[in-house]
Parts: structure tokens; C-alpha cells; sequence
């Protein structure tokens, strides 16, 4: 049983640097797998609806008749299982978190109008 | 390595087995009830160093059960989870919530699932 | 005899972040009896299996606990591999075992930082969860989450660490060994810390056996009892032996978790010089049928894991039976006696988790 047991670990507290970083100031760097939020490239997407109906949180609607994909921010969990399933692998997962907001939101993207032109 | 052990028992047998268990040196390791039509299927299991030992016996959703927690002390929690959550009719536990163990919406919300 | 009062603890105490609520039967400062009461957030996941996929359940099953997510996730896959006879490759089960440690390493260590913050020791529960923060970075590293993993899926895992990246986290090991002794020493040995916690709540190993306590808590009281001795996972190839201690008080449930942050290090040096090459996955078709019990060591102690399968891809049933659950009855009786100044602490040794307990 000692008294001073800590008094080393304060010390050296006293002098070294502060573990933590100055947030905002100083950005976080991402490890390579961070699941942070999914991106979709509406360029390659072919509208499958393969990830919508793998979500385990129902969070993607795809219309093939309005030729576009939304996502639920909030209800997405982040698992990647759209990123495993997607055939053209046009989805992926990016670093950064999505943003804090005072409303769900649901992010809709929309193929562009000349790609599919081309393609038809 | 581990052995498991299926025991099919009766309900009205079921505090001799556990006696018999209690005097063999088990202790309680958990007791779960499953859905089944028109009733429980209750799964109470025992365990011996790394051995398991489940007793199992279906109830109909009126029988009553004789609580096992006068012979495992820790059995009257589960009981309270069972009965809270199936509404399975257990008596004379050691400690009984009645019903509100679980501060539910819904009384006995486990219970209704098949019937949907 | 003196009069009796009854003194509620919690559901909102400013030591257990959780709600548990407790009516203690007090005679002046003395506790004579506790009555537990649960249930303030019960989320009701168990029910949840009859309407997902089977598949899809292991992003439940991982969400029960924010602590031990990896080993909820994973107990639910090996028990549902059990019933459906797939055999995972052998390096999915060292992945496995290495996040399995991982995990432990990262509970304990959020233990003792609550712990020292429960007898008012601030400096030292930041110091512990400083360590604990290196954990979550190799967790973000390794599987992209820093809480909720993602990584188990049935027949297999979904990512693979590869031999650079393990080589370099047992660099991060032995660098924080040396931090994690001179933190521990405090916990150890620090007069003041020891005040509190020598021969309060003792536990002897007949109560222990009696009121069927699990975990750190168990073995702290002498009965050597760890259930990954049983070869889950690829614990069958790796030498350890259960740590216990013979005095049964909160300093000997501190002695017993210090040694397995310890322990826990070294089975991820054995693992890592054992991972074999290969897949670590296989592909998994059909529906499981039957039934099984999986029992998995926590941090925490013994969990139960059914899982009841009817050929559909809807489950009949999954059960958890976590460890706190079964601590529940044990700690009420290390309650019993105890100064109502101890509570806290008297709680806290069991490492209580709520929200698994009640799902």
C-alpha cells in the first residue's frame, strides 16, 4: 500500500501534451475503414434496388420511374451492406460522418438526364 | 468440453427435478420461455462445472406453474421476466413484481405474436 | 431495534450512467434489504427476430450492448453456424478471438475508469479511459466502427486484418503494457483507493455458487469458472487459465479484471503468432432448423445465447441471458449489510449493464 502511487503519472501529465486535439481547428484524420456515411455514383448506378432491399433499416428507396435513389441519412446504420451487395459496385462508404441536423433528412439523387440518354 | 443435456419433464414434476438437481450440486443458469401455439415452451437449464442441463415442458397459456426460486434463490428473476413478458401464470415466488418488472406499454407484449 | 427507512437509489444516480433502481431498506446507515427494479429500457430486441431475417439480426444482436456489441454479434452467428453445421474457416475464428480480446480489453478498462470515478478519483478514470481510447482507434482501424462493429455476418467475418495491421496493434500492446502497469499500480496499491474497496460487499463462494453470480464476479470469489476454457471461437487452441482470486471483496473483482486486461493481451500475442492464411469467410445457403445454446464468456461473465429455428428465414426465438442479469440476485445479497456510502461501489463491482439486461 502506497500514498503517492499517482503522483508520477500527474507529473508527467503535467509536462507532456494534452491527449486530446483541438477539434474544430485541428480536423480528425479518418482511418482507411471508417464507416462514416454511403456515397452513391449516380453515373454508374443501374437502379437495381439490389441495396434497397438488402438495408437491414429499409433507409434506400430506389424509383426506377422517377430514375432516382434517396437515402435516409438518420436511419442508416452504417453496416455497409449495400457497399457488399451493389452489382456495379458504384456505391461506397466515405469517411466522414454525416453532419448533425436539427430534421431527418433524406438525401434523393437523380441519374443525370444526358447519361441516360446515352445509354437508351 | 461442454455436454448438453435435453431433460423432457412435466410441469407437475418439476420442483422433484429441481430438488434432485439442487441436491446434485447444479446451479441455476438461465430459464427461457418460447412461444408455441396456444402456449409456452419453457426451458429451464442447469448447469454442472461446463455441463448443461435443460429441463422442458410446454404449458397451456392457463396452467399454472410452481416457482422453482424457494430451491435456486436467483430463479425468482427470471420467473418475474416470464411472467412479465409471456404472461405465463407463475405462484408462490420468492419475490414477485407482479407484473411489473418490466415497465411495458403492453402487458405481456411477447405473447401475442403468433396470433397475428 | 432502531426504525427503518427506505431509501431509493437511482433510476438517474451520478455513478451508474443506467437506469436501475433500487429500494434500499435501511437501519440508520445499514442496509438490510434491496429490492431491484428494472425495466426503463427495455427495447424488446428479442421479439425483433421474428420479423427480420435472419441475416440481418447480426446488426441487432450487436446492438444489444454498446460495450460487448462484437460478442453479441458474434455468439448469435457461432449459434446460429451451429445449428445450420457450417464450419467457419480458421482464420474467421482467430479474427474472432483477437476482436473477442479486444473488447475485454476495452470493458475493463471502462470498468476501472467508472470505478475510479465512483469513489471521486477523477484523475485516474481519465487515465484509464485515455488507454481505452487507443482500443477504440485500433477498433476504427481494423473494422471501420468504433462501437458497433459490423464485421461478424454468418459463416464468417466481413473484414480481415491483415498481418501488418495485427503486427502493428501488438506494437500498440506492448507500448501500452508499460502504461497500463503504472495505471494498475494505482489501483493496486494506492492506500486511499484500497480504503475503499478492501472487505467491502464480500461474496463467499457458497453465495456465489448459490445465487448463481457469473463472470468477474464469480471468480473473484474462487471458483474458477470461465467459459472460453470451453474452446469457443478459437479459444480451444490457446493456453489460459482462469484468473481467480480467494477473497471475494470489491478489491479482489479489481484484482481479478486487472489481471484479465492482462491476460487478454497475451492470448492476442498467442493468436496473432497462430492466425493461419486463408478466407475468412465461407458462403452460407439455406435456412436454419433446430435449436442451440451458445454460451459465451464477456467482459462481464457467462452469457446465454438461444436460438430457436424453424426452417424459415424468420427465427422462432433468440434469447440472451446477459451476465448482469444473472449478477443481479448476488450483488442484492453483497448489498446486505453493507453501509449505504458502499452502494455505489457495491454496484458498480458487478460492472452492471442494463440495457442488455433488459434488451
Amino acid at each position: 500500500m502506497s500514498l503517492f502511487s499517482f503522483a508520477k503519472t500527474e507529473f508527467r501529465n503535467l509536462f507532456s501534451k494534452p491527449v486530446t486535439r483541438l477539434y474544430p481547428q485541428e480536423p480528425r484524420i479518418y482511418p482507411e475503414r471508417t464507416r462514416g456515411h454511403i456515397e452513391n455514383d449516380m453515373n454508374a448506378c443501374i437502379l437495381c434496388g439490389l441495396c434497397s432491399r438488402k438495408c437491414p433499416t429499409g433507409a434506400i428507396r430506389v424509383d426506377r420511374k422517377e430514375k432516382s435513389w434517396a437515402i435516409s441519412r438518420f436511419s442508416c446504420i452504417q453496416c455497409g451492406c449495400c457497399v457488399e451487395s451493389c452489382p456495379k459496385k458504384c456505391l461506397s462508404m466515405k469517411q466522414a460522418y454525416t453532419q448533425p441536423g436539427a430534421e431527418k433528412k433524406t438525401d434523393v439523387f437523380t441519374k443525370p438526364e444526358a447519361e441516360s440518354k446515352n445509354a437508351s | 468440453m461442454a455436454e448438453t443435456k435435453l431433460v423432457a419433464v412435466d410441469v407437475q414434476n418439476l420442483l422433484e427435478e429441481a430438488t434432485k438437481l439442487k441436491s446434485g450440486g447444479y446451479r441455476l443458469v438461465q430459464m427461457c420461455s418460447t412461444r408455441v401455439k396456444d402456449g409456452n415452451e419453457l426451458t429451464y437449464s442447469f448447469g454442472k462445472g461446463y455441463d448443461l442441463l435443460h429441463l422442458r415442458f410446454t404449458v397451456g397459456d392457463s396452467t399454472q406453474v410452481e416457482s422453482i426460486s424457494h430451491i435456486f434463490p436467483p430463479a425468482y428473476f427470471y420467473e418475474n421476466e416470464i411472467h412479465d413478458l409471456f404472461g405465463v401464470p407463475i405462484e408462490f415466488m420468492t419475490v414477485d413484481f407482479k407484473g411489473n418488472l418490466y415497465r411495458t406499454a403492453e402487458k405481456t407484449p411477447f405473447k401475442g405474436g403468433d396470433s397475428q | 431495534m432502531s426504525t427503518r427507512s427506505v431509501v431509493p437509489f437511482g433510476p438517474h444516480h451520478p455513478v451508474l450512467p443506467e437506469p436501475l433502481h433500487l429500494d434500499l431498506v435501511l437501519e440508520d446507515e445499514k442496509v438490510v434489504e434491496a429490492i431491484p427494479s428494472i425495466g426503463f429500457v427495455h427495447r424488446g430486441l428479442e421479439k425483433l427476430v421474428e420479423k427480420k431475417d435472419f441475416n440481418e439480426f447480426v446488426y441487432v444482436a450487436e446492438r444489444i450492448c454498446g460495450i460487448c456489441s462484437f460478442m453479441h454479434g458474434m455468439s448469435y452467428c457461432e449459434a446460429v453456424e451451429h445449428i445450420m453445421g457450417v464450419e467457419i474457416p480458421p482464420r474467421a475464428k482467430y479474427l474472432r478471438t483477437i476482436w473477442c480480446e479486444m473488447s475485454r480489453i476495452h470493458s475493463h478498462l471502462l470498468w476501472l475508469g467508472l470505478l475510479a470515478d465512483a469513489f471521486g478519483f477523477e484523475s485516474l478514470f481519465m487515465q484509464s479511459w485515455r488507454m481505452r481510447e487507443k482500443i477504440l482507434d485500433m477498433f476504427e482501424t481494423s473494422t471501420g466502427g468504433r462501437v458497433i462493429f459490423s464485421v461478424n455476418k454468418i459463416g464468417g467475418q466481413r473484414k480481415d486484418m491483415d498481418n501488418s495491421m495485427i503486427r502493428s496493434f501488438l506494437d500498440i500492446f506492448a507500448g501500452m503494457e508499460k502504461d497500463l502497469k503504472e495505471l494498475t499500480g494505482t489501483f493496486l496499491n494506492d492506500g486511499a483507493v484500497r480504503s475503499r474497496l478492501d472487505g467491502v460487499g464480500v461474496l463467499t463462494e457458497q453465495q456465489a455458487r448459490d445465487f448463481g453470480a457469473v463472470g468477474p464476479f464469480l471468480r473473484a470469489s474462487g471458483v474458477q469458472y470461465d467459459m472460453r476454457t470451453t474452446g469457443y471461437a478459437a479459444y480451444g487452441d490457446i493456453d489460459l487459465e482462469p484468473i481467480t482470486s480467494n477473497i471475494g471483496d470489491s478489491y479482489a473483482r479489481t484484482v481479478v479484471r486487472v489481471k484479465e486486461i492482462f491476460q487478454s493481451i497475451d492470448i492476442i500475442r498467442q493468436a496473432a503468432a497462430k492466425i493461419p492464411e486463408g478466407d475468412f469467410a465461407v458462403p452460407v445457403k439455406g435456412f436454419p432448423k433446430g435449436e442451440y445454446m451458445m454460451r459465451v464468456e464477456q467482459p462481464r461473465g457467462e452469457a446465454c445465447y438461444y436460438v430457436k429455428a424453424n426452417g424459415t428465414k424468420f427465427l422462432d426465438r433468440f434469447r440472451v441471458r446477459t451476465p448482469t442479469f444473472a449478477n443481479i440476485p448476488p450483488m442484492l445479497e453483497t448489498l446486505k449489510g453493507s453501509q449505504l456510502a458502499d452502494v455505489p461501489i457495491l454496484i458498480l463491482t458487478i460492472d452492471p449493464c442494463i440495457s442488455c439486461t433488459e434488451r
